[in-house]
């Protein structure tokens, strides 16, 4: 025992060496970085042509400020967009999983569908978007397309109208993560123990049973974090709706996010502004942070004690 | 009977929905590769199943073009993405050893403390983060945006979980016996086991650096330092209807076909490794 903590105290400071690049980075980064954002929020500072007028202290006015301009409707254009990604994507990817997983229907292929559905996953979203709306615009293939087939005799303005422009980011959004999510989900299933299946088999529990009362039950702490992590995704969407609608959010802002609203105020150096935003998303990130915490923290400590008893196996 | 009948229908209501979604998924960048072999002139007469022979003179144009200088891009975003990744798995795998092997008083803190930041954005400090920039002088340099990578909270979180499942801390140990110096057993001991995860986290990391877009578009101002996705915004701002078509096809292509490249080289790999840094059960 006593040896023991000797060693501990021996080569504690290389722990606290090998771990410093990382706090450093970060202090420096992102906790400089953050402090400077909130002290910001309480200050008049902006740019006006080539003036810049401030820091003057305000106190609370630029959220109250906030509050009264179109953030609340930002926030709901990027909770509407999110939803419109998130509902197909995780009807899909449910769908999938379960039939990747189930024995019984032996898919061919699998490896062959996996590698095409996360394809668009890895696609660099602005050159995604840019592709969009080369593709639906007015002259574009798609209208091409459409109308040789009969479907249409005018082109359709896709970008013209909120639905279409909505429609789009969320196919996009979609494409981009139901390949990510099924993956993540038949993991999920695949940890299930099939001991479970057969004895529902034998009882003679349908697929649609099955999936409802066995599949979906068991699989919700992972359905818990895939729907946590969208939700911090989708409050940083970003690259789509701004490449699509040229940082504009057309029509009449309609597909404006938050984040396109932080955009804009960092570019126009309105740092008042962009300080106070921030800091109402850090709040709801901060939040989020937390559900995520608790899960894998939940998890991790699992984990280690596993770990723990195999160190003594050893 | 009526059984197996079922599956059957299930098993082809499967094949159908996932080739449809195949369909979907590759639609988009089969029309964007036969666009990409056309000429501008060809494009404005509709559109065809059926690729061109325009794809060199196409190429030629996007090299050529001073004002959108794509490869002076693909080259900045090749350096950016590759220093990120070495960097971030370096530093990660530095850290999560740190955390993993040894005891110390803040051992515990500083975990938590790189859990709570897991899944933070870095969006909520990008305005303090432009003005750190601004006011030390790196702003429009190539620097801001690897740098940072060094903390990567999630590629820890990864790293630690490996480590957790591979690591006998009785290897370290008996490299201590040999006289092995600390740094020399990471270098020369861990980071070799920890090979496959440093592997697939460089591959994600470089991805993930080649797509960034926010916080480059903020930082980055001259056009020799751009790089790829602030170019594709610029071709996206710029007055598009005046342009050849067969070139911006060209630029999207040269955008996204080196991953797809390398992503088709490496899948097993990649699809393998989307799920390892996931939340255990």
């Amino acid at each position: 025992m006593n040896k023991k903590k000797q060693y501990h105290l021996s080569y504690a400071k290389w722990g606290y060496i090998f771990i410093l690049p990382f706090f450093v980075t970060y202090f420096i980064f992102s906790l400089i970085p953050l402090v400077d954002t909130v002290r910001y929020s309480f200050f008049e500072y902006y740019r006006s042509g080539i003036k810049e007028v401030g820091p003057n202290f305000i106190g609370l006015e630029n959220y109250a400020e906030l509050l009264k301009s179109d953030m609340i409707g930002y926030a709901g254009n990027t909770l509407i967009l999110w939803i419109i990604g998130f509902v197909p994507q995780i009807v899909i990817a449910l769908l999938l999983a379960n039939w990747f997983t189930d024995v019984r229907l032996k898919i061919r292929g699998k490896q062959f569908f996996k590698i095409i559905i996360y394809l668009p996953n890895l696609i660099m979203a602005s050159a995604f978007a840019m592709l969009f709306f080369a593709l639906f615009s007015t002259n574009g293939p798609i209208n091409s397309i459409l109308m040789s087939i009969g479907l249409t005799d005018t082109p359709i303005d896709f970008m013209g109208t909120t639905f279409g422009t909505r429609s789009l980011i969320g196919l996009m959004n979609f494409l981009m993560w139901f390949g990510n999510t099924t993956i993540m989900l038949m993991a999920a299933i695949m940890g299930i123990s099939p001991d479970i299946f057969e004895a529902a088999e034998l009882d003679g529990c349908g697929s649609f049973r099955r999936f409802f009362s066995i599949t979906l039950p068991l699989i919700r702490p992972i359905l818990a974090y895939t729907l946590i992590t969208s939700i911090i995704g989708g409050l940083q969407m970003f690259d789509v709706p701004q490449i699509l609608t040229n940082g504009q959010g057309n029509p009449d802002r309609t597909s404006m996010t938050l984040i396109m609203f932080l955009n804009s105020h960092l570019k126009s150096r309105n740092y008042g502004m962009a300080g106070a935003l921030s800091v109402y998303l850090f709040i709801v990130s901060g939040i989020l942070c937390f559900f995520v915490y608790r899960m894998t923290n939940g998890s991790n400590k699992g984990a280690s004690r596993k770990t723990r008893k195999g160190g003594h196996k050893a | 009977m009526k059984h197996t009948k079922n599956k059957l229908g299930e098993t082809i209501l499967a094949y159908l929905v996932l080739i449809v979604l195949s369909f979907l998924c590759l639609f988009f960048f089969y029309i964007l590769l036969v666009n990409a072999t056309r000429s501008h002139a060809d494009l404005q007469k509709g559109f065809s199943w059926l690729p061109g022979n325009y794809f060199l003179e196409n190429l030629k144009n996007v090299a050529n073009d001073g004002s959108f200088p794509m490869f002076k891009g693909i080259l900045n975003s090749l350096i950016v993405s590759s220093c990120s990744a070495a960097l971030c798995t370096y530093f990660s795998a530095l850290t999560a050893y740190g955390l993993y092997a040894y005891q110390f008083k803040l051992k515990k803190v500083a975990f938590t403390f790189i859990m709570a930041i897991l899944v933070m954005p870095t969006q909520v400090t990008a305005m303090g983060f432009l003005r750190l920039m601004t006011n030390i002088g790196l702003y429009d340099s190539l620097l801001p945006l690897i740098i940072p990578s060094i903390a990567s909270p999630a590629v820890f979180y990864f790293m630690y979980s490996y480590l957790e499942s591979s690591l006998p801390l009785s290897l370290v140990e008996a490299a201590r016996i040999d006289g092995s110096g600390e740094f020399m057993t990471f270098n020369r001991i861990v980071l070799p086991i920890m090979k496959p995860a440093v592997a697939v986290q460089a591959i994600f990391t470089f991805v993930g650096s080649w797509n960034n877009y926010f916080v480059p578009a903020l930082i980055i101002q001259s056009k020799d330092k751009m790089t790829v996705p602030i170019l594709i915004a610029t071709l996206r701002g710029a007055d598009y209807m005046n342009f050849d078509m067969g070139k911006i096809y060209m630029m999207i292509t040269v955008a996204i076909v080196p991953i797809i490249i390398v992503y088709l080289l490496l899948s097993k790999y990649i699809i393998a490794g989307i799920t390892l840094g996931g939340v255990k059960e």
